[in-house]
């Protein structure tokens, strides 16, 4: 088991303008799993996802990674754990339109204190795997949406994480892409000292997956998955 | 150079209108106070002219003098009392005092009048033309070759003025290291013809400069001249005395110092201001490299040193900025009073330093508080 989550609950506001945005959610995830969180929009997920990755602090509950709960770490502590054992695909991407697409992928590096250039070479042979070895130049912005969505990915599996969480990561891109990286992720990156975390809608590939579970309104709920 | 700080650059340069506007602004305020300090400075050094081209150890006055130009003349009997001090190896007389000069063309002009001791000629300056022994002749005055000097026509030896109703005739002409403020030619003469021909108070004397026998007389020397009811000043106690004098109880002094005070906060305002709006420009990608596993550390670390960038950047223009300016106004304004010491590169350096701190605070405290999550969503 690398993932406990236990009782999180996570609220937004107080009193009557009070969201409840995660009830008490429960659920392993062991070693060499690939496991989908699918829901409805509003359902929590990229709450979930935020908590189990330390950016959001949940108001109750405890989050275990290989045995570590993550929410009593020191500040730079949790920093660390970010950066050493967790690679993150935002919903959005949030890469850094100054620098060009190579040095996007080489930041996590970059902060592992990876001189440059090994940084640089190391981000060129992940952005050939998704594809893109051609604008490894360019700024993030002059690439469409699908291909920033790879670069995203690219800079999150660059430093080979233990877990790596994936917010929608084939929204933009076309099934074929989508289905490529998703296959890639899941054949290369996927070990018995690793596993992967999916919020996605796109049933193209479920197939993927190793065990899918679904989220309502803030609650992990019982529904025969279509699971692969 | 750290990864890291590679990255703070990065974000800093590809940004360029924020960091054009960072760096003109800090070279706004650099320049301003270059240019406020360097005027203050050039005019202290100025003002203490006398004390520095006289040349000697040490000055006695009268208690209430501040400044070389404007002395309070003293009774002889000072003199001989001062020359009986133990420790005082030799001391002389010093008229300064204002002459009218008439030219030979009919039209006045002002000049500062310094009658040197008869008998040693002590604090003379240096000639460019003429003997100094010409001096002793009738009516032999030297005029210092200054930016001030055309003012009396640019006389040669052997030109003739009439200085007070009395003949005088220059016999040299002189040069002096550092030149007046106040914007009056200077003659120099000897002090009996001075004290005969110029003043019409009862005392006559200026100042006695005198040369202790060794820096250990000193303290005696001030304490016997005190108990005389005079003041002794070693030349750089009196230099002191006469900046203070310019720098608090004169309206230059004061206004420049507040000139400065007003750059310092415009550089701060306008480089505190563009940095923060830089910061929350970039709120987003400060949040994506907290949430990637960036240290707090490393982030005060990135915004401290894009602070610092464009803070020397802005310290190396402005700097050249003003010491062009000054050395242009050198060249066109001969009496331009503006110098550029290493104590005002100094102070801007500091007030620099305080700006690029002060902004790197208060984006720093902005981004410690940054909720990738929230940054996200927004
Ligand atoms: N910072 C916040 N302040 C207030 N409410 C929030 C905040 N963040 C999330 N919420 C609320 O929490 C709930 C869950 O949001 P979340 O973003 O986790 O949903 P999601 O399942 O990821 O949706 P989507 O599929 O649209 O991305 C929503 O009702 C949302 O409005
Ligand atoms: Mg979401």
């Amino acid at each position: 088991m690398i993932l406990s989550v236990d009782g999180v609950s996570k609220w937004f506001g107080e009193g009557a303008a009070r969201t409840n945005a995660l009830r008490e959610v429960t659920f392993r995830v062991d070693h060499n799993e690939m496991l989908y969180i699918v829901g409805p929009s509003g359902s929590g997920k990229t709450t979930l996802l935020s908590v189990i990755s330390g950016i959001l602090r949940p108001n109750a509950g405890t989050v275990l990674v290989e045995g570590k709960d993550i929410w009593r770490l020191s500040d730079d502590a949790l920093a660390d754990f970010r950066l050493h054992t967790l690679g993150f695909v935002f919903q959005d991407y949030h890469l850094f339109p100054r620098l060009t697409t190579l040095e996007n992928i080489a930041v996590p590096l970059i902060l592992r204190h990876v001189p440059w250039n090994d940084g640089l070479e190391k981000a060129r042979r992940v952005l050939q795997v998704v594809g893109l070895e051609q604008k490894g130049q360019l700024p993030p912005q002059r690439l469409s949406g699908g291909e920033q969505q790879r670069v995203a990915i690219a800079r999150a599996i660059v430093a080979e994480p233990d877990l790596l969480v994936l917010d929608e990561p084939t929204a933009s891109l076309d099934g074929d892409t989508g289905k490529r990286i998703v296959a890639f992720v899941r054949n290369e990156i996927l070990n018995e000292r690793r596993a992967i975390i999916v919020v996605t809608h796109d049933d193209r590939i479920y197939e993927y997956a190793s065990r899918i579970i679904h989220m309502e309104d803030g609650r992990i709920v019982d529904l025969p998955g279509p699971a692969a | 150079m750290s990864g890291v700080l590679k990255l703070a650059l990065k974000l800093l340069l590809g940004d360029r209108g924020k960091f054009v506007t960072l760096v003109i602004g800090i070279t706004f305020a650099v320049f301003l106070m270059m240019l406020m300090t360097s005027m203050f400075f050039g005019i202290i050094e100025h003002s203490a002219a006398n004390i520095i081209n006289v040349g000697a150890k040490m000055w006695v006055m009268d208690p209430d003098v501040q400044t070389p130009q404007n002395s309070i003349p003293m009774p002889d009997y000072v003199l001989d009392v001062v020359r009986s001090i133990p420790g005082v190896d030799y001391a002389v007389p010093l008229y300064v005092g204002a002459g009218l000069v008439r030219l030979d063309d009919g039209t006045y002009q002002a000049a500062t009048v310094i009658g040197l001791d008869d008998a040693t000629l002590f604090g003379r300056p240096e000639l460019l033309a003429g003997k100094a022994l010409d001096i002793y002749r009738n009516n032999a005055f030297f005029v210092v070759r200054d930016a001030n000097y055309a003012k009396l026509r640019s006389p040669k030896i052997g030109t003739t003025f009439e200085i007070n109703d009395h003949r005088g005739i220059i016999a040299g002409i002189a040069h002096v290291s550092i030149g007046s403020l106040f914007g009056l030619p200077t003659l120099y003469t000897t002090y009996s013809r001075a004290t005969q021909d110029l003043p019409s108070t009862r005392y006559v004397m200026s100042f006695i400069l005198l040369q202790p026998k060794s820096p250990a007389a000193i303290p005696g020397i001030k304490r016997a001249v005190a108990k005389l009811g005079y003041l002794a000043l070693t030349d750089s106690e009196f230099t002191t005395r006469n900046n203070r004098f310019y720098e608090f109880q004169t309206a230059m002094g004061t206004n420049i110092l507040i000139m400065t005070l007003i750059s310092f906060i415009v550089g701060l305002s306008i480089a505190g201001e563009t940095f923060y709006m830089f910061v929350l420009d970039n709120l987003e990608r400060f949040g994506a490299l907290k949430a990637i596993g960036a240290r707090r550390s490393e982030l005060v670390a990135m915004i401290f040193y894009q602070s610092l960038v464009v803070s020397f950047l802005g310290f190396g223009f402005g700097v050249l900025l003003a010491s062009a300016l000054v050395a242009f106004g050198k060249l066109r304004i001969p009496n331009y009073a503006a110098i550029i010491t290493y104590q005002n590169l100094f102070m801007a350096l500091v007030m620099v330093l305080v700006i690029s701190g002060v902004s790197a605070y208060i984006g720093i405290r902005r981004i410690l508080r940054i909720d990738p999550f929230v940054v996200f969503r927004s």
